[in-house]
């Protein structure tokens, strides 16, 4: 394609034939102001439904005013982005749009990170004069996240990222004019439709319409509780994270001021996530290599690829999409579910506290985490093994709201013994991190030998849909590796078809795995900073000196003192779980 | 299919689709080569052999043309032209086009809602008469303009419903 020239705010700018005003001004250094419009730069997606006219530029010998995001550049043009003109109309648009929004923003979830706020404060918006009728609409709440469309401002983010991002279809803008919403199918609740939780549709909304529950006062009332022994596990995105609320730079790790934090917040015991993700892959690796060993032995009922079952919204979308697929799933439970089960029974009876006194605590840059832990199945008569999990951005709000000094709180390390974890522990939180963490355990077994790199960086990277095989000693092992619903739902056709040729595959429902989760700081679709995030997960394993789960002498100590054998009786009872055919038939509800 | 009044309590109901009324939906995809493209044809289409489009059709078409039911329900709502509730033996739309809306659309509706005792949107209990709004027919010089089935009718006077009505008795 030709290149072609026009002007922009007196500017001659030459951009690639078909860019639109939008990208032409931002290649000229100048930023035009956007609402709706969202670019996810790697995955090549871009939300554009120009529905909001915050964008509007003046093109000369055009009437009327041009929405810059879906008008394409042409030869010639002469463009002024902030004329008077062109600044009072987006004023007058703003204005519109906020008269059918609440002016609630002192107790909105989302003050502060909203973008419509920012937009007003930007703007100098200092009275909306149009006093119309407002929609107004029932809230819902669903296990992990809140609907309050009433803020919403038919962006339709949220739509782009549930259908064509994660494939998952839960929600649609329906109805129409004044009277449309995004919702699910008949607009039943979320609870009832195929949402998994991941929470991807929050963490693009630009306002407060769709955010998570927050648990954090729930989890204040514990801490000043004199009856309860409360304990936290951080997962390990959040280390990666969590800096970026204080404003530090995108990849800063702050993993010793966070264990400070939590136990400035008053947790009793701080433990790290990472020692159950070790746990994870004794259990996980274990199963996989069980499962290969009967395939190589020519066992027709063994189920192969075997498929990762740490993340949440990935175990939510398999039941809900791939009911006839329940066995191929590893059963082993989530690193956070790892956690709880073992902190309410072998480290209960350790500290001598009952279970009903004991109360866990997540930290996770997860939203489907919250649903995770309320499910039955992670329940001993009622008391669930997980009490509360808080996501990264919760837990910034909480450090804040107790006037912690973040920045300058010394750096503390994790207590033993939950607290103690390998490199292969902490890179969960990437995509490609579960498998190679897995590999550097089933190679070590299954091959008798030492290996002699731990990084396997072929299976490494960011793109959607990664593949390679690792040299077992001789035995080629397929590795498929997804992040984003989307791509899993690729691999998952491929396994239902059975023309899948990967022994083992690694799922995580967010784009970029853990790090770029629901429950984030909000990193509104730029790859740079889940960049940065992975590189700050992969330089904490390299700092390790353990690198490998199964070295962990915590680990193997807890099996020796109190698990038994890998796999072995008690690990099942309280380390694997069983999944649930989920698929929803709509129902009409009146 | 026989026809369900809701409860108002939260109950759910499903009607359970035959499966000849199954197959006849997967034929109408088909015909359509099942593009998600076609979408609005095939509804069209649906709404055409059935009268309306319950949450069950939706849900065999969704499946068919392989997108999520929200989508679906998404474009059967837009649509005024859709119902998920079966219209009357003649439905009737009236016009709020910026037309027949001046030249007192509200009023004439008023007059049909108060007749037959309904609401916009909804069935009268006997089945015969369904009233819904719509956006211009085209016949602004007419206004203010009512559909009955395929017959227009034009400059009503709020007092001339009752004789359109009983037309049809």
């Amino acid at each position: 394609m030709g290149k072609i020239q026009l002007t922009i705010d007196n500017k001659i700018v030459e951009v690639e034939q078909g860019t639109t005003i939008l990208k032409a001004a931002r290649q000229a250094g100048i930023e035009i102001p956007t609402l709706c419009h969202m670019e996810l730069h790697n995955m090549n997606i871009e939300n554009k439904p120009g529905g909001c006219r915050i964008c509007v530029v003046e093109v000369e010998g055009r009437r009327n005013l041009a929405p810059s995001c879906i008008t394409e550049a042409s030869p010639g043009m002469v463009i002024k982005t902030r004329n008077i003109r062109v600044l009072n109309a987006r004023k007058t648009v703003l204005k519109l749009i906020a008269s059918d929004h609440p002016f609630d923003c002192l107790v909105c979830a989302k003050s502060g990170d909203c973008e419509l706020q920012s937009l007003a404060i930007q703007f100098g918006i200092r009275d909306i004069p149009y006093q119309g009728e407002k929609s107004t609409y029932r809230k819902d709440l669903s296990p992990s996240i809140i609907r309050d469309v009433d803020k919403c401002v038919m962006c339709r983010r949220c739509e782009m990222m549930c259908n064509e991002v994660q494939t998952v279809g839960a929600l649609s803008a329906v109805n129409r004019g004044f009277m449309s919403v995004v919702a699910p199918a008949f607009e039943m609740d979320l609870e009832k439709s195929p949402c998994t939780y991941c929470g991807q549709c929050v963490s693009v909304c630009p306002t407060g319409a769709l955010t998570e529950v927050d648990n954090t006062s729930q989890v204040l009332r514990t801490l000043s509780d004199p009856t309860k022994t409360v304990i936290v596990q951080t997962a390990p995105s959040v280390r990666a994270a969590l800096g970026e609320e204080f404003g530090l730079e995108p990849g800063t790790l702050v993993t010793g001021k966070m264990v400070a934090a939590l136990k400035e917040l008053g947790f009793k015991y701080v433990f790290d996530t990472d020692f159950a993700a070790d746990l994870t892959i004794i259990e996980e690796g274990t199963e996989l290599l069980s499962r290969l060993k009967g395939h190589l032995n020519g066992d027709k009922n063994v189920k192969l690829p075997i498929l990762t079952s740490c993340c949440p919204g990935w175990v939510n979308f398999f039941e809900h999409n791939f009911p006839d697929l329940l066995d191929v799933p590893s059963t082993a439970k989530s690193p956070q579910q790892m956690f709880g089960a073992i902190a309410k029974t072998y480290f209960a009876d350790k500290i001598g506290v009952n279970r009903k006194d004991l109360v866990v605590v997540s930290i996770m840059p997860c939203l489907a985490k919250k649903y995770e832990c309320q499910r039955d199945e992670f329940k001993v008569d009622g008391n669930p093994d997980v009490d509360f999990s808080i996501s990264t951005r919760e837990l910034a709000h909480f450090i804040k709201q107790a006037n912690i000094d973040f920045l300058n709180l010394p750096d503390e390390e994790f207590d033993a013994p939950l607290g103690e974890s390998t490199g292969a522990g902490v890179i969960f939180g990437n995509t490609g991190g579960v498998i190679e963490a897995a590999c550097r355990t089933a190679y070590e077994l299954f091959t008798g030998k030492s290996l002699e790199k731990v990084e396997f960086h072929q299976l490494r990277g960011i793109d959607g849909i990664r593949s390679a095989t690792i040299d077992f000693d001789g035995l080629p092992v397929n590795i498929g590796i997804a992040h984003g619903l989307g791509n899993a739902r690729k691999l998952l056709n491929e396994v239902r078809a059975g023309r899948s040729k990967y022994h083992a595959i690694e799922i995580m429902a967010c784009p970029g795995g853990c790090i770029g989760g629901g429950g984030q700081p909000f990193h509104h679709g730029h790859s740079e900073i889940l960049k940065a995030r992975a590189g700050a997960i992969y330089s904490e394993d390299e700092r390790k000196t353990l690198r490998k789960s199964h070295e962990n002498p915590y680990i193997i100590k807890l099996y020796k003192d109190f698990l038994g054998e890998p796999g072995g009786h008690k690990a099942h009872s309280l380390l694997h779980t069983h999944y649930y055919d989920k698929s929803v038939e709509v129902t009409i509800e009146h | 299919m026989t026809v369900i009044t809701l409860p108002e309590d939260k109950i759910e109901v499903r009607i359970k689709l035959s499966e000849d009324k199954i197959e006849k939906i997967n034929e109408i995809c088909d015909s359509f080569d099942n593009d998600p493209g076609e979408l609005i044809n095939v509804l069209h289409e649906t709404q055409m052999t059935y009268g309306y489009l319950p949450a069950e059709v939706q849900e065999v078409i969704a499946h068919k043309l392989n997108i999520s039911v929200a989508q679906v329900y998404g474009v059967v709502t837009f649509y005024s032209f859709f119902t998920m509730v079966p219209k009357g033996e003649h439905p009737i739309s009236i016009c709020m086009g910026t037309a027949c809306y001046v030249r007192g659309a509200e009023k004439i509706l008023e007059e049909f809602k108060n007749e037959l005792n309904i609401k916009v949107g909804e069935t009268t209990a006997d089945g015969k008469f369904s009233l819904n709004c719509l956006r211009c027919v085209g016949a602004c010089g007419l206004a203010p303009v009512a559909m009955i089935g395929d017959k227009v009718y034009g400059r009503i006077a709020p007092d001339g419903v009752k004789a359109i009505l009983s037309e049809f008795e």
